[in-house]
């Protein structure tokens, strides 16, 4: 089986490249990537990306899946439907489902739905400690051994500085990178949005951007410690922002990510009580905000992450205190992206280092986030131009809990391979390919 | 300043203008007379449907607004919607589901979580107002302190008003706040550092300052206002006794010795002696709580009179004066 990837311009930072390439698969692997000049092969199935950027499969580190348990929220078969849709060739399942991924179990029935659904690569993250109750270690080794490729108690935050260091000792024997959702139960008990003005507008009780400092720093403290490799999950504010940038002068193997709601909103957004602006951590105010396009601007800022939350319409329907935390982001990630390219804050080359090269990185996950010769033929096909407007009607995943419906872009993924197989294709792809034949043909 | 209206739902003053709280006032006024008649009653809401949806225990403001719309000859219905039937599992859009099947022409809510009647308001046909949600507002509160305030001293602009005590979990304050600031007054807010966070003076965009010391507060104001303390926030540790509260953040005589001479004192009740405020000055000449308890249905009746008006009529209907119900009362329509 090949398949040659033909006339796309191919942005792959893991190599350095940066330009009009042809990318032939063969056995679900990359082959080669030819240059402009050198012969098509003739036996190959065409997949024609004229017009197109061709990038190595986006890796989202951070996703909820809620299969086991909460199937009435999403399940890994619509997860993974609403993922390849958003141009996510891998996702990361965190281990708050019910019971907990704190067993090889588990993990292998993540891994097998995830198989069986054939869309998106499927990677249990496991839990860091038993029922992610902060009490004792999970079973890091037998974990890794069924297929997890990090360890966090995400949603549920180690609540000692004590127990997360021996779990950064633990994991590092099994090169386990450490996820922590940063907050200080202490000091965030009880808020349901960023502690502010607005908190103070709306009455509403307040998380302090400290409870998230707090713990950042305490990690950061810690893998200086034990050596351990550390990521920060969706980093929201600025002094959290520090924390790693400080962390990483050092040389600590420090990394973090950030989830596009985190720099698109504010905490104004909650003045009408929308329990879709209702996430954890919460939207920050303006200056948590610059300081966030600032860290996706220097580098601080390792990966882009969804933090995808599926729930339930009626659970979003309760009071905004009563609400679930958390919004869907799957189908919106890259579009949100864009806006970024499109602002100045980052390049392209910078956007597919953020979504695939330093997401692989960051997890070990060997032969992803690259188009090197023999690597899982993952790629995200990707038109910086395509303006689309967010129908959460027509989303792929179970849930409709996002802000973000009604929402124009410019810019989105249009098709999707896992491993050499086309997984998505946008609805419009024909009409697209065609305006980039007729652009190309008019010599624009 | 157009004198007007004409809104859906009263919600929050924080949305208001200047004129339109002004035009509540005025209203207000009018109906006041009603109240000091023989019979105590105008037609204005005849074959209405008032609904007050209380999640929360209120003994005075529920009163206040059943008396509010059966003396505009509403039907009033009380619904007491205990905390454990909504354990039992019934969401506020339920309820809101059932409530729209019995076609009210408005449902006045009191819930314990901010941002309740928010979300009614977009479950529901009939106009709603907000008569106190958790933290955020308290609408209806701040027109009657407001009432009583322009009875007393003729109008707001220009006066030092100080606000004392749990500011952080009262809706009370932030709705006098916005009124207040809104109508030209300059604002002052004291308490436990616990209970005023310095972040509040970015509020509103001008008006408003935060003082460390309860005397730097009441320094020079035209009113006091005290704010009911609960005790639940001492078991959370916000302050660490109800005697130590009493000492330091409770209103005393010597602190009105502070004020301007003529200073008023207010407080949205129910009173705790001797802890926020001393018996000596709730029961003292200088205290308009009663006031502020009379004034509160004249407001009420304002408020239902006018979401009613505004959402069945034109807006030049919806704009023209409430019926003259006997002479208006004091010529008030200055702020």
């Amino acid at each position: 089986m090949k398949l040659l990837v033909a006339n796309g311009y191919v942005i792959d930072p893991s190599q350095g490249l940066n330009a009009g390439r042809d990318v032939l698969i063969e056995d679900g692997r990359i082959k080669a990537v030819l240059d402009k000049g050198e012969p098509k092969p003739k036996d190959a199935e065409l997949f024609d990306a004229t017009g197109l950027m061709v990038a190595p499969g986006f890796i989202d580190m951070h996703v909820h899946l809620r299969q086991p348990g909460q199937e009435y929220k999403e399940t890994i078969a619509t997860g993974a439907a609403a993922a390849v849709a958003g141009g996510w060739a891998s996702i990361c399942a965190m281990p708050n489902t019910d019971p907990v991924n704190d067993s090889p179990a588990v993990t292998r029935f993540i891994v097998e739905e995830g198989l069986r659904a054939q869309l998106a690569n499927v990677f249990p993250i496991g839990a860091l400690t038993k029922a992610s109750n902060g009490k004792e270690l999970a079973e890091m080794g037998e974990l890794k051994n069924a297929g997890v490729v990090a360890v966090s108690d995400d949603g549920r935050p180690v609540p000692t500085a004590g127990m997360m260091r021996r779990a950064m000792e633990y994991a590092r024997g099994f090169d386990l990178t450490v996820v922590d959702h940063c907050q200080n139960p202490s000091l965030s008990a009880g808020g349901v949005m960023h502690e502010g003005r607005w908190s103070l507008i709306l009455g509403l009780r307040g998380t302090p951007a400290a409870a998230e400092e707090v713990d950042a720093i305490r990690d950061c403290v810690l893998a200086g410690l034990t050596r351990a490799k550390v990521h920060l999950a969706h980093v929201s504010t600025q002094g959290a922002l520090d924390a790693v940038r400080r962390a990483k002068e050092k040389g600590l193997p420090v990394t973090c990510e950030i989830a596009p709601h985190h720099w698109t909103l504010t905490d104004e957004a909650v003045a009408d009580y929308d329990t879709n602006t209702k996430m954890n951590p919460p939207l920050r105010s303006f200056e948590h905000v610059s300081a966030l396009l600032e860290g996706l601007r220097d580098g601080t800022i390792d990966a882009i992450a969804t933090d995808h939350a599926p729930h339930h319409a009626d659970e979003k329907a309760l009071e905004f205190d009563q609400a679930p935390f958390g919004i869907t982001g799957l189908e919106t990630a890259v579009g949100l992206a864009f806006e970024l390219v499109h602002q100045g804050v980052i390049s392209l080359e910078r956007l597919v280092e953020l979504c695939s090269t330093n997401p692989a990185r960051t997890f070990s996950l060997e032969d992803r986030g690259t188009l090197r010769p023999n690597a899982w033929a993952d790629m995200t096909i990707l038109d910086p131009e395509f303006q689309w407007t967010f129908d959460v009607a027509r989303s792929k995943s179970k849930s409709r809990n996002t802000p973000f419906d009604g929402r124009s872009f410019k810019g989105a993924a249009v098709a999707t391979i896992v491993a050499g197989r086309v997984v998505y294709l946008h609805p419009d792809f024909a009409r697209i390919k065609d305006s980039k034949l007729s652009q190309l043909a008019a010599g624009g | 300043m157009p004198s007007t209206f004409n809104r859906r739902h009263l919600l929050a003053i924080r949305d208001l203008s200047a004129g339109e709280i002004i035009h509540l006032l005025d209203t207000a006024e009018t109906f006041r007379d009603v109240s000091r008649r023989e019979i105590k009653k105008v037609p204005a809401l005849r074959g209405r449907t008032v609904i007050n949806l209380f999640f929360e225990p209120s003994t005075r403001t529920r009163t206040s607004f059943e008396i509010a719309a059966k003396r505009l000859s509403a039907d009033a219905v009380n619904i007491s919607v205990s905390t454990s039937s909504v354990s039992k599992g019934e969401t506020l859009l339920d309820t809101a589901r059932n409530l729209e099947a019995m076609a009210p022409d408005c449902i006045v809510i009191r819930h314990s979580m901010a941002g309740a009647p928010h979300r009614l308001a977009s479950m529901c046909n009939a106009p709603i107002v907000n008569a106190g949600d958790g933290s955020h507002e308290h609408p209806t509160q701040a027109l009657l302190d407001a009432l009583t305030i322009r009875e007393h001293k003729g109008g707001i602009e220009g006066l030092n008003v100080a606000i004392i005590g749990d500011i952080l979990h009262s809706r009370v304050a932030r709705s006098n706040i916005h009124l207040l600031t809104k109508l030209g007054a300059s604002v002052r807010i004291a308490g436990p550092g616990t209970l005023v966070p310095d972040e509040f003076a970015e509020l509103v965009e001008q008006g408003l300052r935060v003082e460390q010391r309860i005397e730097d507060a009441i320094a020079g104001a035209d009113v006091v206002m005290i704010l009911r303390i609960q005790r639940e926030r001492q078991d959370a540790a916000f302050f660490p006794s109800m005697r130590e509260y009493a000492v330091h953040y409770g209103l005393h005589p010597k602190h009105l010795d502070l004020a301007a001479p003529d200073a008023i004192v207010m407080h949205p009740g129910p009173i705790n002696r001797g802890i926020e405020i001393s018996s000596e000055i709730a029961d003292g000449s200088r205290s308009l709580i009663l006031d502020q308890v009379t004034n509160g249905v004249a407001v009420r009746m304002a408020v239902l009179y006018l979401l009613d008006r505004g959402n069945r009529r034109t807006p030049e209907e919806a704009n023209a004066q409430p019926p003259k119900n006997g002479k208006r009362g004091r010529k008030v329509s200055k702020a």
